[in-house]
């Protein structure tokens, strides 16, 4: 319950955010909305000796459009995020991931960009950014740079932020009249994805005209399947079609085993929540 | 004024302070000087210590003092067995903190006691411990062999073989002769696994050392039992102890115990001359606390073509984990006598062996004893009206005793006195409309719906009120089963009521109140009940084995008998009328005939006085009672639940779930239907959620709310709950315990109704907890084997186990 | 060990403290200012009993520092009930016998009143999903369900009955 002792800062600005950062060293740790970062802390699996709070840095929050995206900062809070109607509006699949996010208490802390950066592979938000074509905006001593969301997710709980670099934004092309789900998987409900697959559709004349697929814990990174999205364009929305074009969704995943199933009971789940998904946006 | 007391749906007392925040939690304590405890804890499960040093965090700023267990080894005694079930049983010294040996992942090895609690959290890191780790035994039928020994030194895992055979008992006949005579025999082996009873209310302890008597504030369920084992074991005349369990956040057995971590507070006030505390974080409670269940259940059940059974074969292996605590070896005995459920078996075995293994100790959880044994039989009847092609309800109804027959004495020697089992099974099929549901199952098996529909049924007894003294000394328990109550008559009229019981969260101050304000016709408001502290209610037996009400709810009744007796006497003498011709009613003496009385208040005012009293009279109203009951009273019910099991993904969901329960006389109806929704939800959380797993190096791997999975308000339906009133012949008031029936009946309800969904299939097994993946599995597997499916040994099936996996 | 001064309003009274860093909200209540109303149930955010409100909105305590709580508003089981009484959120749990042991009930109360602060009139199924993240051990949380759907209801015949007060009149 009592964390190691720590240097605590809260900046107002990102450069001063930066600049602290980089005196800290390999020892300094953001901290967002705390929910993944402060239980650690707690458990005392990691023990930074400085800590710096973007919570004061107003410019790192809020959700606003640009042109033919949608801008989330980094510090915006789940809750907002799930409830905003630009959100809901260009890009559905994000709002629908982050309502499944833990619970309500947590959701009014706990923050986008930390989430994703956070990177734990049972985390809902990575797949569904995944599936939306997030770009990444990244600054550190050397300024700013984007990564697109195909790279950001390197491995379990590491991404393409360094240690000295702050995410501060996440940018997504408008999917605007597309319709979208996210299957999320659990025993209990405030429990992480055993499974999760969002899905997301662009639909024309009743048929799947594009589409986005990508799984939750079904790998050490969230998975875009390109060859279902494929299989999916030109499909009616009829539920053995679907199925027929999913059917492959889990092919060459190579997920966990656990307490609540192991690699080919999660590959079933994937193919039949993959079905669903698509079923339930269309 | 008439009074309505009994059987009202009051509102309770003790929630304005737990509304309101202005709660007596142990945590919430804060004394004088006050130090902060935190112990280092074994990381393996089975391992010798070779060398602590503690040299570097006695030095830590704000570090008091530093204990080990060879610091402490003369003073630090150790956790006491109150039940020697066999005269030869076995078992390890246990010790508040480890000497040399660890025997389970949790177990105690230091002791920092620091200025704050961060500074004795912090220091925890600068304690360097060598251990050379052995060889853990984690898996029961492993343990039976002997060939890896959970205490090297003990020479076997075998603590005790407990055994009761019907015809040695002269109770029923030979059940290998029933076995080998019968048409049909069913053999099953079910496996309860373990549980963490996971009060929400992490164990806490505060000890002031100054003054005359030692003071221990606790989270116990239990602080009379407390206060004398520690006098025992530590050598302290019990008159220098006092113990309180002030507010305590939920127990369900959990909190039945005599910690080491109440020892090690204790002893740690006494070397630093100052109060101490110790609170548990979850992670610790999660893994020091001692669990529940864990048996192995061989089953054995033989019965004509027709259904009748003729005989029940039962064998444990019950897992005591890595010591016996106060009530540990007896967990499994008390569930021999419930095997027999509520049917008439001619003939019955049981054999329990206890076992040791290298994880936590296992004690009381929520019915202990009792669910493992109803879960056994009412799986059993299922598998066999399965078996026998009937329907489950039909097969009960051949085997039950049947209302007329009360009182009854089964095949396990218990004396059933009432009961009515038609009525509650009548009543709970209509209301959850058991032939529709039945015709809906039929459709969707028809179609193939992807969602099959299946039908739970359990049909409960179990025995409470502990518990008769007699018996309790006839299975060798070191202690009695009475109640102590008081009643004391105050000045001003109002009532205090002094009980032995330990209420946390069960409402007796609430039920009690309603008891005395009955009995002694005065308002409920001017009731206060008292409990909890050794110094307030001297004698007691506390909390737990669904007793409160019939056996301490007894003392109160008698005791204010004895209140009104006393009362008459002064009120003949004040009234000049003769004792003979007083009547009590509605709380005022009456002289009969006349007009003349006087409240139950005037005469305690005149009493206080005491200017004209009769000769002889001590002047006092109050009095004691201590109640020992004459037998267990029987609560019994039946519950249906409809279980839909999605087959695509494994997934199961409760939809409904009807439970018609007799538990006799209500007091407060409100109390007996929380007890029911909470009991239910134990119960449920046992067939579908909870387990405690170990990997193969014997670490909890559930070791925190992340994966122990206790249920909340999104994983739920609403409770359909219902009763019938067969009042207990045991007691005066006729009522029936009711703090475990729901947990009792609960679990088989769920399982029998999620493989009654599956069975056509080919599915007749699933272990607990029924996830997902275990149902899916099932399936799976038999229709690619097209036989039926048995759930393999759990131990075959270790979980591999991916430490990255959701955190 | 380097305090941090904070400055943080609790139940309506500003509190100025030295605390270290590392101190959780939930110890600062509890410790610092001996709010010990707000409980601690567990060490990974998911019980609940920690659950206050910071500027109106529910929060677990026990995962937040106190240092960020520098400059807000906190709100704890202990400063609900208003001159005139209990919040009816604590009636509705009190007359429905919501409670047990109560060590899940100031969390379960402060998350409560959020969830109707965001939807005043949630069916069975939103009023459970929305105490996802409060586990309670006694109740079955059947009647937890019940009073939070009466404390609705209440506080919705309430506002009818003030729309009908005509405009002008004292409520
Ligand atoms: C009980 C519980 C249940 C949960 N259930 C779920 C669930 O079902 N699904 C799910 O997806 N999540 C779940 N979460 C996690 C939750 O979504 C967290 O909010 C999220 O993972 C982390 O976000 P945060 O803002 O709280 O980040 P923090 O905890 O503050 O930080 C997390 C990590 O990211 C780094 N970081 C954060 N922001 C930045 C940034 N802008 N730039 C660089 N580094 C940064 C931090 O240094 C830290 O290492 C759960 C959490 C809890 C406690
Ligand atoms: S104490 Fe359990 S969530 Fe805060
Ligand atoms: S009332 Fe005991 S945990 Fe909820």
């Amino acid at each position: 319950m009592i964390p190691v002792a720590f240097d605590y800062s809260a900046p107002t600005t990102l450069d001063e955010a930066l600049t602290l950062l980089a005196d800290a060293g390999e020892d300094g740790k953001i901290l967002a909305g705390g929910q993944s970062l402060i239980p650690v802390l707690k458990l005392r699996l990691a023990a930074p000796h400085a800590v710096i709070d973007l919570g004061r840095i107003d410019a790192l929050r809020g959700i606003r459009e640009d042109g033919d995206h949608v801008v989330i900062g980094a510090m915006t809070q789940h809750h907002d995020v799930a409830t905003h109607p630009l959100v809901a509006e260009h890009a559905n699949l994000i709002a629908r991931a982050t309502q499944t996010v833990a619970d309500p208490q947590i959701r009014h802390r706990g923050t986008f960009g930390g989430a994703l950066v956070h990177a734990d592979p049972a985390g809902d938000l990575p797949a569904a950014a995944l599936a939306m074509d997030a770009v990444f905006h990244i600054v550190g001593p050397g300024g700013e740079r984007t990564v697109a969301a195909a790279d950001f997710f390197v491995d379990l709980f590491t991404t393409a932020v360094g240690d000295n670099e702050i995410l501060t934004e996440v940018r997504m092309p408008k999917k605007t009249a597309w319709v979208s789900d996210y299957q999320k998987f659990t025993r209990v409900a405030q429990q992480w994805s055993i499974v999760g697959v969002a899905a997301t559709l662009r639909i024309e004349n009743g048929r799947i005209a594009e589409a986005r697929i990508a799984l939750t814990n079904m790998g050490s990174v969230p998975i875009r399947v390109q060859a279902v999205e494929q299989a999916l364009i030109g499909c009616a929305i009829e539920e053995d079609a679907i199925a027929r074009a999913t059917a492959s969704v889990a092919d060459g995943t190579n997920p966990p085993s656990d307490l609540n199933g192991d690699p080919d009971y999660r590959r079933h789940l994937a193919t039949v929540l993959t079905r669903r998904a698509v079923l339930n946006a269309a | 004024m008439t009074i309505t007391e009994i059987g009202a749906s009051r509102l309770r007392k003790e929630d304005q302070r737990l509304i309101t925040g202005r709660t007596r939690y142990t945590d919430n304590m804060v004394l004088p000087g006050m130090l902060h405890i935190a112990l280092v804890r074994s990381p393996f499960a089975h391992a010798r210590i070779t060398a602590i040093n503690v040299d570097e965090a006695k030095r830590a700023p704000g570090v008091i003092m530093v204990l080990t267990g060879k610091d402490v080894a003369d003073e630090q005694g150790g956790i006491p067995s109150a039940w020697p079930v066999t005269p030869d049983q076995k078992a390890p010294p246990y010790l508040p903190i480890a000497v040399e040996h660890v025997a389970y992942a949790g177990e105690i090895v230091a002791c920092v006691i620091g200025r704050t609690a961060a500074a004795a959290r912090d220091a925890l890191e600068l304690i360097d411990v060598d251990y050379d780790d052995l060889p853990p035994v984690l898996d029961l039928e492993e343990a039976m062999t002997d060939t890896v020994l959970s205490h090297p030194d003990l020479g076997t895992n075998l603590s005790a073989t407990w055994i009761f055979d019907s015809a040695a008992a002269g109770t029923g006949t030979d059940v290998a002769q029933a076995l080998a005579s019968s048409e049909v025999v069913i053999e099953r082996t079910y496996y309860q696994q373990r549980l963490i009873p996971a009060f929400m209310e992490p164990r806490s302890t505060v000890v002031d050392p100054t003054g005359e008597q030692l003071t221990m504030w606790s989270a116990t369920q239990v602080p009379h039992i407390l206060k004398l084992m520690i006098s025992l074991a530590l050598s302290i005349p019990e008159s220098k102890v006092r113990v309180v369990a002030p507010d305590v956040g939920g127990g369900f057995g959990g909190k039945l115990a005599v910690t080491a971590e109440e020892f090690i507070t204790l002893l740690a006030a006494r070397r630093t001359g100052k109060p101490c505390k110790y609170t548990e974080t979850r992670t610790e409670s999660l893994m020091g606390a001692h669990h529940g269940r864990a048996q192995v259940q061989r089953i054995r059940l033989s019965a004509t073509k027709e259904g009748i059974v003729t005989g029940l074969d039962v064998n444990l292996l019950a897992d005591m984990g890595a010591y016996l605590g106060v009530i540990t070896s007896g967990i499994p005995i008390l569930g021999a006598f419930m095997y027999n459920g509520i049917y008439k078996f001619p003939a019955y075995r049981f054999e329990c062996n206890n076992l040791f293994t290298n994880k936590a100790p296992t004690g009381a959880y929520r019915g202990a004893g009792r669910p493992e044994a109803t879960f056994a039989i009412e799986r059993a009847m299922d598998d066999l009206a399965a078996e026998l092609d009937m329907d489950p309800v039909e097969l009960r109804r051949k085997n039950w005793i049947k209302h007329e027959e009360f009182p009854f004495t089964t095949v396990a020697g218990l004396e059933y006195d009432s009961g009515n089992y038609e009525a509650a099974t009548d009543k709970a099929l209509k209301e959850f409309g058991y032939d529709e549901l039945r015709a809906e199952q039929k459709l969707r098996r028809q179609s193939g719906d992807r969602v099959q529909l299946g039908i739970g049924v359990s049909t409960y007894t179990e025995m409470c009120g502990l518990a008769p003294s007699r018996v309790l000394g006839s299975l060798d328990y070191a202690a009695g089963g009475w109640e102590h109550a008081q009643v004391r008559v105050l000045p001003t009229g109002a009532i205090e009521v002094v009980t032995g019981i330990s209420p946390h969260g069960q409402g007796h101050e609430t039920s009690f109140s309603q008891i005395v304000a009955d009995r002694l016709g005065v308002p409920f408001d001017n009731v206060e009940v008292l409990h909890g502290d050794t110094q307030v209610a001297q004698r007691g037996l506390d909390t737990y084995g669904s007793r409160s009400l019939v056996v301490g709810g007894m003392a109160v009744v008698a005791a204010a008998d004895k209140v009104i007796e006393k009362a008459k006497t002064v009120a003949a003498h004040l009234l000049e009328a003769s004792r003979d011709d007083i009547e009590f009613t509605a709380g005022a003496f009456g002289v009969k005939g006349t007009d003349q009385s006087m409240t139950l208040g005037e005469i305690a005012f005149a009493v206080f006085s005491a200017h004209n009293m009769p000769d002889g009279f001590e002047p006092s109203l109050d009095s004691d009672a201590t109640f020992d009951p004459v037998n267990f009273n029987f609560p019994h019910g039946t519950h249906l639940c409809a279980m839909e099991v999605d087959t695509e993904t494994g997934a199961v969901t409760l939809r409904k779930y009807v439970c018609v329960d007799d538990i006799g006389n209500v007091i407060n109806p409100l109390l007996v239907d929380g007890q029911i929704h909470g009991g239910l939800v134990q119960g449920i959380s046992q067939a579908l959620f909870e387990e405690a797993v170990y990997d193969e190096s014997g670490t909890l791997v559930t070791g925190s709310f992340v994966d122990y999975l206790v249920p909340s308000a999104a994983d739920l339906p609403m409770f359909t709950t219902d009763r019938t009133v067969t009042p207990a012949l045991t007691n005066t008031l006729g009522v029936k315990g009711v703090g475990e029936a729901g947990t009792i009946a609960s679990t088989p309800a769920i399982v029998n109704g999620v493989l009654d969904a599956v069975r056509h299939l080919g599915v007749d097994d699933i272990l607990m907890p029924c996830t997902p993946s275990r149902v899916w599995n099932a399936l799976r597997d038999a229709a690619q084997g097209g036989g039926r499916h048995r759930s393999p040994d759990p131990s075959s099936t270790k979980p591999d186990l991916d430490p990255a996996g959701g955190n | 060990m380097v305090q941090t001064t904070i400055t943080v309003t609790v139940d309506g009274t500003s509190y100025t403290d030295q605390v270290e860093p590392r101190m959780l909200l939930v110890q600062y209540l509890r410790e610092t200012l001996g709010k010990t109303g707000t409980l601690i149930g567990c060490d990974t955010s998911n019980c609940g009993a920690c659950t206050v409100h910071l500027d109106g909105v529910s929060v677990k305590s026990c995962t937040m520092f106190a240092v960020q709580a520098d400059g807000h508003e906190v709100t704890t089981i202990e400063g609900i009930a208003g001159a005139d009484g209990l919040h009816p959120m604590q009636t509705a749990f009190h007359e429905n016998h919501a409670l047990q042991c109560g060590f899940c009930t100031p969390g379960m109360i402060m998350a409560s009143i959020d969830l109707l602060r965001e939807n005043p009139n949630p069916d069975e199924q939103m009023i459970r999903d929305g105490l996802e993240g409060n586990l309670c051990r006694c109740t079955g949380y059947q009647n937890i369900v019940k009073a939070v759907r009466s404390a609705a209801e209440t506080e919705a015949a309430k506002v009818e009955l003030g729309a009908t007060i005509p405009v002008g009149q004292p409520s």
